[in-house]
């Protein structure tokens, strides 16, 4: 059991933990909050699979951009639903049985799955930010996937833009 | 190697040796000397603080035309500690009704955000906390960890006007953060790499000569992240009251002032990283020591800078502060980001040519932004009052009728 | 070391957690945080296969990258559509919004 594995166990659980307690704690802040614990776990899987760049981007993205977006929207939304509702729906037992029978799916799946046994390739020099940049950058590599998803960010902005807008006038 | 020319590294091969003698093994020992420094680091950036508060209050008090404190010590040298003792007796008030994990969490993660980036500060030559591929990125990820700080304490006082603060804060933080980051691309551009220590190896020719208006727009959104005067709308003690620490007392309303005080600080040294050279100056490769010298006097005049820029200017609202950040900085960033990224593509090679050309397309583009400006101011005053600026000055009289003057 | 299979079945937690969150919650933004665990378990199932299997090539990492662009972009457009609706009928719980039901 070396250090590697400690720490991999030590972030796994958290981030399980965590997303557990996304999905079942009462006030929507406290949900929020455990959501920000959640990805700063699997950030350091991220370290974990020397993906160094992606564990920086999940931080700066996903903790920086869109918690806090969740959290401005909990926040404006707070009166709605009071603290004593339920706050899991009427079929909320058969959403249970159907994540744990597919948990139970996937893990009897990747039991016998031939590649699992793998272990990693030390090569620190893989996923640097440079060889992704000539990734995006080449023509004949992925440069269309790179301007796909940019059009779907200016789409995404002004879309958001233009529902979020108060409409002044009244209905349209 | 001696001791002299590189205290550090010798220092560390020296513990490295001791601790393998005493059976420790190797990866274990590395582990141990990391944590070591990394608790010297935090101890010594927190204990620079109470220099700092010192300097500021000093010079703050001299542009004011008065002395500073003057009466604990010589030189007032004493007050920032007897602060510091005041503020660790006060009792720690905690509201009704407040949420205790973010009530408690915000001051420390505010400080926290702070000192995770002196971690990839390269201070000289040899001593580097984390020499990572992607320290820039990693820079500004610690900046949204803060962001989140500022959220959890406004949320945690349970105060509606603490809220609201909050939210004013990360408004600000968010619009500034856009133009940060689009102008910390020009060094990354100029030097290829994003690692901070490729970057100060880079300056042969310190950027702020090769990228005047992308140091400037990284100057004022640095300021304005860490929400120093004139952009402190957020957290000034007479702007809804006092902000989002207003229900903070004791050690950890002292957390939030201490990591005002060293955030302050931090942009300094990240803008001596990114745009003066870092660590480089004269004997900086021979003796390495000298060059933390040389790093911490322009962090120095930066700071410097940002005091004179406290005491000088008066706040801005929070609209002016909104425009300022979309409509200056933003587009200012974006077209020196094209206007680098040709000139460093048609000029690939380091020589006289590349930097004039990148001289004159930045002052080029300074010199747009200062026209665009000042018609705008024209245009807004032709808006108001048509007919005077048509036809020379109007005056108004006590009843508040404009009355035209002759031409 | 670590082998493959612990990551790929974190990774099928996660999504298991994230697929009753979706399924089970009333609060529109509790589902899609929801949504946003299930994202996170795709990227860590990403980054492991191109770790182990492909680091020579690209291909995991690109599509990691898209992968973070669309939740970015998926979760603006859905909280400004809980915002214009919260505006519009004054509640967020996803079971109210039922004015097209039946």
């Amino acid at each position: 059991m070396n250090a590697a594995q400690v720490i991999f166990i030590l972030a796994a659980a958290i981030t399980l933990f965590s997303a557990l307690m996304v999905v079942s704690v009462r006030r929507m802040m406290h949900a929020a909050l455990w959501l920000i614990v959640t990805l700063l776990g699997v950030a350091v899987l991220f370290v974990l699979l020397q993906a160094g760049f992606f564990a920086v981007v999940q931080v700066l993205f996903y903790v920086g951009a869109i918690a806090i977006l969740i959290i401005f929207a909990v926040m404006l939304t707070r009166q709605v639903m009071s603290e004593k509702a339920p706050q899991l729906n009427r079929g909320w037992v058969a959403g249970l049985g159907v994540s744990a029978g597919l948990m139970v799916i996937l893990a009897l799946v990747l039991r016998n799955f031939p590649g699992s046994t793998a272990t990693a390739v030390a090569d620190p020099s893989a996923g640097n930010a440079v060889a992704l940049g000539l990734a995006f950058s080449d023509p004949s590599g992925f440069a269309i996937p790179f301007e796909v998803a940019s059009i779907l960010l200016v789409a995404a902005l002004i879309g958001t833009i233009y529902i979020a807008l108060e409409r002044k006038g009244g209905e349209q | 190697m001696d001791f002299w020319t590189d205290p550090y590294l010798f220092l560390v091969n020296w513990l490295q040796e001791l601790l393998v003698g005493w059976g420790v093994p190797a990866a274990t020992s590395a582990f141990l000397l990391m944590l070591t420094g990394a608790f010297i680091l935090a101890m010594g950036a927190m204990l620079f603080v109470l220099g700092l508060i010192w300097f500021e209050r000093k010079i703050a008090g001299r542009f004011q035309d008065r002395f500073g404190p003057n009466r604990i010590g010589p030189w007032g040298i004493i007050q920032p500690l007897a602060d510091m003792l005041k503020i660790f007796t006060k009792e720690h008030i905690t509201p009704d009704g407040v949420d205790l994990v973010p009530y408690n969490l915000g001051p420390v993660l505010s400080v926290a955000a702070v000192l995770a980036v002196w971690a990839v500060l390269p201070f000289t030559l040899s001593l580097v906390g984390a020499d990572l591929d992607v320290s820039v990125l990693y820079v500004v990820a610690i900046g949204g960890l803060g962001e989140i700080a500022v959220v959890l304490s406004g949320w945690g006082s349970n105060n509606k006007y603490a809220l609201l603060a909050a939210f004013r804060s990360v408004a600000q933080l968010l619009s500034y953060e856009v133009p940060l980051v689009i102008a910390l691309l020009v060094p990354v551009m100029l030097s290829g790499s994003l690692s901070l220590n490729d970057i100060v190896r880079g300056q042969t020719l310190p950027y702020v000569i090769l990228a005047p208006v992308a140091a400037f727009v990284f100057f004022l959104t640095s300021i304005a992240e860490v929400g120093r005067s004139p952009f402190d709308l957020t957290e000034a003690e007479s702007e809804l009251v006092a902000g989002f620490n207003i229900e903070y007392s004791g050690l950890k309303f002292g957390m939030f002032y201490v990591a005002d005080f060293l955030h302050a600080f931090t942009i300094s040294l990240l803008f001596a990283v990114l745009f003066l050279g870092g660590w480089q100056g004269p004997y900086a490769v021979q003796y390495p020591m000298l060059g933390l010298l040389w790093f911490f006097l322009k962090a120095g005049v930066v700071y410097f800078i940002g005091v004179w820029m406290r005491v000088s200017f008066p706040r801005f609202r929070i609209d002016q502060m909104m425009a300022i950040s979309w409509k200056l900085l933003t587009p200012l960033a974006i077209a020196a980001v094209i206007l680098t990224a040709l000139i460093a593509k048609l000029i690939p090679t380091d020589g006289i040519l590349r930097t004039g050309s990148l001289l004159a397309a930045n002052l080029l583009l300074a010199g747009c932004a200062m026209l665009a400006l000042i018609l705008n101011r024209k245009k807004k005053i032709l808006k108001e009052f048509p007919l005077s600026a048509a036809s020379g000055f109007s005056v108004k009289d006590v009843t508040g009728k404009t009355q035209r003057s002759a031409q | 070391m670590i082998p493959l299979s612990w990551y790929l079945l974190v990774a099928a937690a996660l999504f298991c957690i994230g697929l009753f969150g979706v399924l089970a919650r009333r609060n529109a933004i509790a589902i899609l945080m929801g949504i946003e665990l299930m994202l996170n378990a795709v990227n860590i199932n990403l980054l492991a296969f191109w770790s182990y299997l492909h680091h020579d090539r690209m291909n995991g990492l690109v599509f990691a990258a898209i992968v973070f662009a669309a939740a970015a972009a998926e979760t603006a457009v859905g909280l400004g559509l809980i915002l214009s609706v919260y505006r519009r009928r004054g509640t967020v719980v996803a079971e109210e919004l039922d004015t097209m039901k039946g």
